[in-house]
């Protein structure tokens, strides 16, 4: 599924790189430890975490994820903003917590990599 | 210029999750014994132990660094070290101004305020354990305005550590070393200084990791040109 479609069904509001959407999303990833996603994010993958220093972006950008979305109604720090711009990668927020937006995502068909 | 044996990390009674025998006059003895010249103390998101510390360190003729592990928004832990209680305090008052929430004694353990004999005087009753509003940068940077020296926690640990939770050292971040907890992590290449430390919790850990320092004497100044290298000054092996 592209990440257009994604962002209409579950209602997510986008932050940065507003023309990179038209990606396909090959899996989600769900963790709050950079380090982790470091180890175990795939490329293609949407990155579901609460973290909004800049580096998500970083990792982001190493692991050519997706996007990323923010839960709990997050808003990603200026720098971080910034950085997503010049990166071209998709931030997205939604005021879902974590449990319930994955839950969606894998009723939708995303699931995850393992 | 001599060589001073420095653990720059440890814990008190005020820290829920440390021993309640981590108090003045028992940290200062079980530093001495192992042969330290110098301790950090650096509980969590306070400190108001130091100045029992401090004064039991003088009494028993050990120096010590006032100190405190700063948890930020993202549950990284920066060590802040200062010339001066007065310097800590006005840290701790930013820190207060953005720690939310009270201590569960039950879950997370007391939290004990000390004199520098021992005598439990007060408790604190704000989670310590819990994480400032502020970010790893704004840490940093009031750490720096009160003229401490800005560590980054246990770098080589997965939980609470920079690398743990933010996957890698943010490009351009203000840090004046990184802290590791093995020894072996210590020849690694983190573009900062490395210092190690034992994060003691408990009595028989005070020491178990410490940084060798040559320097002119026992001050945070010191340390600080150790760091930079300046005048002769330098981290040198254990």
């Amino acid at each position: 599924m592209k990440l257009t479609e994604l962002i209409q069904k579950l209602n997510l509001s986008v932050r940065s790189a507003k023309m990179q959407l038209d990606r396909e999303v090959t899996g989600g990833y769900a963790s709050d430890l950079l380090s982790d996603v470091l180890a175990h994010g795939e490329e293609g993958n949407l990155w579901i975490t609460l973290q909004i220093h800049q580096n998500i972006v970083g990792v982001a950008s190493m692991k050519d994820l997706a996007g990323i979305i923010l839960v709990n109604n997050r808003e990603p720090e200026p720098e971080t903003l910034e950085k997503a711009e010049a990166e071209g990668l998709p931030i997205m927020v939604t005021e879902m917590p974590t449990f319930e937006l994955v839950g969606k995502l894998y009723s939708l068909g995303i699931v995850g990599t393992k | 210029m001599r060589k001073v044996r420095a653990d720059l990390h440890l814990h008190t009674c005020l820290s829920p999750c440390a021993d309640d025998l981590m108090q003045a006059t028992t940290i200062i003895e079980q530093a001495k014994q192992i042969g330290l010249d110098m301790i950090g103390i650096c509980d969590h998101n306070s400190g108001e132990n130091v100045r029992a510390l401090m004064k039991a360190g003088e009494r028993q003729g050990l120096a010590v660094i006032p100190g405190v592990e700063v948890t930020s928004r993202e549950e990284v832990h920066i060590l802040g070290l200062f010339s001066t209680e007065q310097d800590l305090m006005n840290l701790q008052d930013i820190i207060y101004e953005n720690l939310p929430g009270q201590n569960d004694e039950e879950a997370f353990g007391p939290q004990l305020v000390i004199d520098e004999y021992d005598n439990v005087v007060d408790q604190n009753s704000r989670l310590l354990i819990g994480a400032t509003t502020l970010t790893l940068e704004q840490i940093i940077d009031a750490i720096h305005q009160f003229a401490g020296l800005a560590i980054a926690s246990h770098v080589d640990r997965q939980r609470f550590s920079l690398i743990g939770q933010l996957g890698f050292i943010p490009y351009g971040l203000m840090l004046d070393a990184v802290e590791v907890s093995n020894p072996s992590s210590a020849g690694q290449a983190y573009g900062y200084p490395v210092v190690t430390s034992s994060d003691a919790h408990f009595l028989e850990d005070v020491g178990k990791n410490s940084t060798c320092f040559m320097v002119e004497d026992v001050s945070l100044q010191e340390i600080s040109k150790a760091l930079r290298c300046e005048l002769g000054r330098m981290v040198v092996s254990n």
